[in-house]
């Protein structure tokens, strides 16, 4: 039998991207920050971009501890959403729409998060990369590392727990 | 003698993120330090439930146990947190502010053991709990 053809470029792009966005977009929180998500592929990174309201300590100037661990935290929640959601996504049971619209559709909700502050953040922008080291039917642990001009040297790190959306209890 | 609260209080009031979220210091002194978040729906981490997103709540809480160790009477002067732990208990209730308290239990020559909740209008069970290590370090 002939293989399918794959899909134009342009559609599976704008799928992807349009899912993305759809769990992106809708979250203040993320905007208030003004995060944004880069797309590889599957991969995301997290981009924190510099504003004066992120500074932590005006001595320094230092990003806030608090804006780094909810950079990373957001980072986390999105990359782990991200591939929880992927494979609904590629088949074409989930949709952008479906993802704003349908009530019923929960996201991964955070347990607890530990952030190790390796070096002050500088007040500049800010990149994270989320790690998914299992994710179950209850329960995920994800790793997370922020960076700004050296990827290899982090500005912190984190790890978390997340509880996994809960499907509907079926009547038996 | 230097009045540390006072010192930590303009510190805290001070800084350009704890003005962005809203923080105010209702309480410092002897290790001991509260700060209050106001219900803001910019801070919205679902906008399904209107709850507050737990990284604005990691954000009062990582000030308030920095300001808790500033104010220890210990302390040389600043501070920077070296990790900090959040478990999250339940989603804070929307439209009521978010309460922190944070105590710095442990002072060395160098680090400084703090823990934190964070609570809103319901008294009885809170919505976070913290617990972290800071630096201690001279002003």
């Amino acid at each position: 039998m002939a293989r399918q053809r794959p899909e134009p470029m342009q559609v599976v792009k704008h799928r992807r991207d349009a899912a993305l966005n759809a769990i992106v977009d809708g979250v203040p929180f993320i905007r208030f920050l003004n995060i944004a998500f880069d797309r590889r592929g599957d991969e995301l990174t997290g981009v924190l971009n510099f504003d004066e309201k992120l500074i932590g300590n005006p001595l320094l100037p230092a990003l806030h501890g608090g804006v780094t661990a909810a950079f990373l935290e957001v980072t986390a929640v999105i990359t782990l959403s991200w591939e929880y959601f992927l494979p609904s996504i590629e088949s074409g049971e989930l949709d952008a729409d479906a993802i704003v619209k349908d009530e019923s559709i929960r996201f991964p909700k955070t347990v607890d998060f530990t952030v190790d502050y390796l070096r002050s953040g500088l007040p500049r922008d800010a990149y994270a990369r989320a790690f998914v080291s299992r994710s179950g039917r209850r329960y995920a642990s994800v790793r997370v590392e922020a960076w700004q001009d050296n990827h290899a040297r982090p500005y912190a790190q984190a790890s978390g727990h997340f509880l996994m959306p809960q499907p509907k209890a079926k009547d038996s | 003698m230097v009045d540390k609260a006072a010192i930590a209080r303009q510190f805290i009031e001070a800084i350009p993120h704890a003005r962005a979220l809203g923080m105010k210091l209702n309480k410092i002194g002897n290790g001991e330090a509260e700060i209050t978040m106001p219900y803001n729906a910019e801070l919205v981490g679902d906008p399904r439930t209107g709850v507050i997103h737990g990284g604005a709540v990691f954000a009062v809480l990582d000030t308030c146990c920095g300001a808790a160790v500033m104010s220890h009477p210990a302390a040389p002067g600043g501070t920077a947190t070296i990790d900090l732990r959040i478990d999250y208990m339940r989603a804070a209730t929307p439209g009521q502010s978010i309460t922190t308290h944070a105590m710095c239990y442990h002072l060395t020559r160098n680090v400084a053991f703090v823990r934190a909740t964070a609570m809103d209008e319901d008294q009885e069970l809170p919505v976070a709990t913290a617990s972290g290590s800071f630096t201690v370090e001279g002003l």
